[in-house]
């Protein structure tokens, strides 16, 4: 498997994590990575319905490859939202079609959070991901 | 102390709910089944399966018989004056757009729906639509400090364009018993037809219906120990009577050819298709189990552990109740926090609440807030479920502040 420097962190993080504790504080450490939005790009546009939390996401891209930005008011979600990014991000939409992101998250001891009766809404925010990569067919 | 429920061993879900670690606190989204409607439901479908109301034979005549005693059941427990005033529904949800549509023929554009801030979506969105489709004004009663209806302003918004009053009987997200005594009166005196949705009230307490003087009565069987799929719309018959068939296809039917048809009256008109005849039998089962409980012993236990939830929510620093609870649940929200980083972290240390908007968006909208967290009892909840309850969220908040 071919990962992005960050991701590989992001295993290497919380692969060996010992617990919910530890691993909680590691989400809000990841969700701090983010990068912050502008005012203007929390806007109605970027925002991403069916989450518990508020959602932003930003589409964007480097020549061919994906350079998705995102935000929420929830920190944990940041967390999720991060580890999401680094798996996505640099991919080009192809790439992405291939990707199995609930395994992304198994391998991060994440799996629940994926799962269809989480409202957190990182399923929401997959599915806008994938249809704006394939809209934009880079 | 403790507090323990001595309804719980009748509960098996709390063994399966130990084993995995489970603390649920969610019993006003569903409610656990005691093993007498486990043992109902293995009864019906063990016993021989058949139809109502279609045959002949003796399985098909057992089958008639435990669903028709059921309706009997909930009639009794709901003091009704017969069987005949309840039809078994899918549930809360179903039995108010079944009365939105079978109403509807009495509204004329400009009349006026009342309903109140506090709705759950069940009993606002067929009331809006109804609303859309005939050009009604939908009138929403504001609600007091506390969180009950404001009579005073109710008295104003309640007059002679008022057609139909449509009013929860207790709060899902804060847990108030609403004024509806009052209220009802003030839809009798002009005229207007009055609906109450019982998904929450049900389950605490009995209510009579024939005292409480409503026209219109719904409730969901899986709040109240019974299996889903099942609920109930009670209404008085001559309310009952006004109401035009909704669904159509199965026994409703009277006599049928191929360009007209002629339907049954209430219960079984507004019953079409197979109906959910074991969660129905179920249901009987559940009252009856409730029947044979102490009656206060059960509201002693209920309102001692809601007692305890508030005392225990009330000491963390920044935490606000979403109005005063009187029974079953507290909704809240703590300053500075998310109530998503909340619920996730409950939910890893394996703290069943709900998180969110409780079908309830115009309501939480109302009040400012994103979401809340609800926590919400039954007979069987006992004092360790909170202490555990109570032990997570100082966790969480540990971890988040």
């Amino acid at each position: 498997m071919n990962l992005p420097e960050a991701a590989r962190q992001a295993l290497a993080d919380f692969a060996h994590c010992p617990g919910w504790e530890q691993r909680a504080r590691l989400l809000m450490q990841w969700g701090e990575r983010l990068e912050p939005l502008e005012e203007t790009e929390r806007c109605e546009a970027n925002r991403v319905h069916g989450c518990e939390s508020t959602v932003w996401l930003v589409p964007g891209h480097a020549g061919e490859r994906l350079s998705f930005r995102a935000s929420s008011d929830a920190r944990l979600l940041r967390g999720l939202l991060a580890l999401l990014l680094v798996r996505v991000n640099g991919l080009t939409a192809a790439e992405l079609a291939a990707v199995d992101v609930a395994d992304w998250f198994a391998q991060l001891g994440l799996a629940r959070q994926l799962s269809p009766s989480r409202s957190n809404g990182l399923n929401a925010v997959l599915q806008r991901i994938r249809a704006l990569a394939a809209d934009a067919s880079l | 102390m403790s507090l323990p429920s001595p309804w719980r061993a009748d509960f098996p879900a709390f063994a399966a709910f130990t084993a995995s670690r489970q603390t649920y606190l969610d019993t006003a989204a569903t409610a656990q089944k005691p093993q007498a409607v486990l043992d109902a439901l293995l009864d019906h479908y063990a016993g021989g399966a058949a139809n109502v109301h279609r045959a002949q034979h003796a399985p098909g005549e057992r089958a008639t018989l435990a669903f028709e005693g059921a309706r009997e059941k909930v009639a009794q427990w709901l003091n009704a004056d017969n069987p005949n005033e309840i039809v078994f529904t899918r549930g809360s949800t179903e039995g108010l757009n079944l009365l939105a549509y079978g109403l509807e023929h009495l509204f004329n554009a400009g009349d006026e729906i009342v309903i109140s801030a506090l709705e759950h979506h069940a009993n606002l969105l067929p009331w809006q639509q109804l609303a859309l489709r005939r050009d009604l004004k939908l009138v929403i009663l504001p609600l007091d400090g506390a969180g009950d209806i404001d009579l005073q302003q109710a008295a104003q918004l309640i007059g002679p364009r008022t057609r139909l009053l449509a009013v929860s009987q207790l709060s899902n997200v804060l847990g108030r018993w609403q004024p509806l005594q009052p209220l009802l009166a003030l839809a009798r005196a002009q005229g207007a037809l009055s609906v109450v949705d019982g998904a929450q009230g049900v389950v605490h307490g009995r209510h009579d219906v024939t005292a409480l003087g409503c026209d219109f009565y719904v409730f969901s069987g899986h709040k109240l120990y019974a299996p889903d799929g099942i609920g109930v719309l009670y209404g008085r018959a001559r309310a009952m009577a006004k109401l035009r068939h909704w669904q159509f296809g199965g026994e409703m039917v009277q006599h049928a050819d191929y360009q007209s048809a002629r339907f049954r009256p209430a219960p079984l008109g507004f019953e079409a298709g197979t109906p959910a005849i074991a969660a129905a039998i179920g249901l009987g089962a559940a009252l009856d189990y409730l029947g044979e409980q102490d009656e206060y012993a059960l509201a002693a236990h209920e309102a001692a552990l809601h007692q305890r939830l508030l005392t225990g929510l009330r000491r963390f620093d920044g935490l606000r109740l979403l109005g005063e609870p009187h029974t079953a649940l507290a909704s809240f929200v703590i300053d500075g926090v998310h109530n998503a980083d909340l619920s996730h972290l409950l939910g890893e240390q394996g703290i069943a609440v709900r998180a969110g908007q409780h079908c309830a968006m115009p309501l939480l909208h109302g009040l400012g807030l994103p979401g809340a967290i609800r926590v919400s009892l039954g007979l069987y909840s006992d004092g360790d479920d909170l202490e555990r309850f109570f032990a997570a969220l100082h966790h969480a908040l540990d971890l988040l502040r």
